[in-house]
């Protein structure tokens, strides 16, 4: 998209606000969000991206064909997709967003074609020799925190990936 | 990372975050645009060594011509007499795989064939 009338743009959906409003409407209970407010921890990149290992763990509900699909009820596993996956091969499932632009193309919540391209041209060094996919929606963020985050976090440390591209839904 | 939900991701605070202003379903860009989805990509990357921590990176894209997508998330109503109606379009949260297709399940319960897998980590069989 060009640039559009300013008058037409509304800042970014509040969707913590949102959230509560309609979990209110809905009669739920209030939800608590993750919420760090002291800096996070940086650790610089250690080398230049044209000689770096880049891996992806993306949240949008990706499974390759062959692989178990992920259920809608707190699901806290995890699926190993080969970077060399044929990208026809990849699906989406997930209970909180529309489907149907990342069944037509896997790439909006899941972009290897960007990151094979960028290899290709060679901005970045090589693609991880796995990529990493979960759920999002996992009601119990301490879960998350304690036992599905380190374990991917594990996983690419084995694989000696020097970044990682988090792409959440 | 790349995110499309800037409030959640600041409260979040990670030390690296590229916003792009899309409905959620679409972090990464537009189904069939690959040069889109390369810039938005590449810019998530450049983050790595360009941006300041804990600042998020906000994208000049937009979705459509207008921002008027936004009235419609989550939107809840108030009627007359007070009482809050809201549309709640998610799924119901199904214990079970919720496979894209019949064919998906088919395949995945030949390859499994009631062995543990190494590509599914997690999941009890």
């Amino acid at each position: 998209m060009g640039p559009i009338d300013d008058e037409a743009r509304q800042p970014p959906v509040r969707y913590i606000d949102r959230t509560r409003a309609q979990y209110e409407a809905l009669g739920y209970g209030v939800y608590s969000w993750a919420s760090n407010p002291d800096p996070p921890p940086v650790t610089p990149l250690a080398k230049p991206l044209a000689e770096a290992r880049v891996g992806m763990i993306a949240t949008g509900g990706v499974y390759a064909v062959g692989q178990t699909a992920f259920n809608y009820k707190d699901d806290l596993s995890y699926r190993a997709i080969p970077s060399d996956v044929e990208v026809t091969d990849l699906r989406a499932t997930h209970f909180a967003y529309d489907l149907s632009d990342a069944r037509r193309d896997i790439n909006v919540v899941f972009p290897i074609d960007a990151l094979r391209s960028m290899v290709a041209d060679g901005e970045i060094g090589e693609l991880a020799p796995w990529l990493f996919t979960c759920m999002g929606g996992i009601y119990s963020q301490r879960r998350v925190r304690e036992q599905l985050a380190p374990e991917l976090a594990e996983r690419c440390r084995d694989d000696g990936i020097d970044a990682v591209l988090l792409v959440p839904v | 990372m790349l995110t499309s939900a800037r409030d959640i991701t600041a409260s979040v605070n990670p030390p690296r975050a590229v916003f792009l202003d899309y409905p959620l379903g679409h972090t990464a860009g537009r189904v069939g645009e690959p040069e889109l989805d390369r810039s938005i990509v590449a810019a998530a990357i450049d983050a790595l060594h360009h941006a300041e921590p804990g600042r998020i990176v906000d994208l000049p894209h937009r979705w459509a011509e207008t921002d008027d997508w936004k009235d419609d998330v989550m939107r809840v109503d108030i009627g007359p007499d007070g009482e809050m109606t809201t549309v709640d379009d998610r799924v119901a949260r199904l214990p079970t795989p919720q496979y894209q297709s019949p064919a998906d399940a088919d395949t995945a319960e030949r390859v499994h064939a009631g062995l543990g897998c190494e590509i599914c980590p997690g999941v009890d069989y």
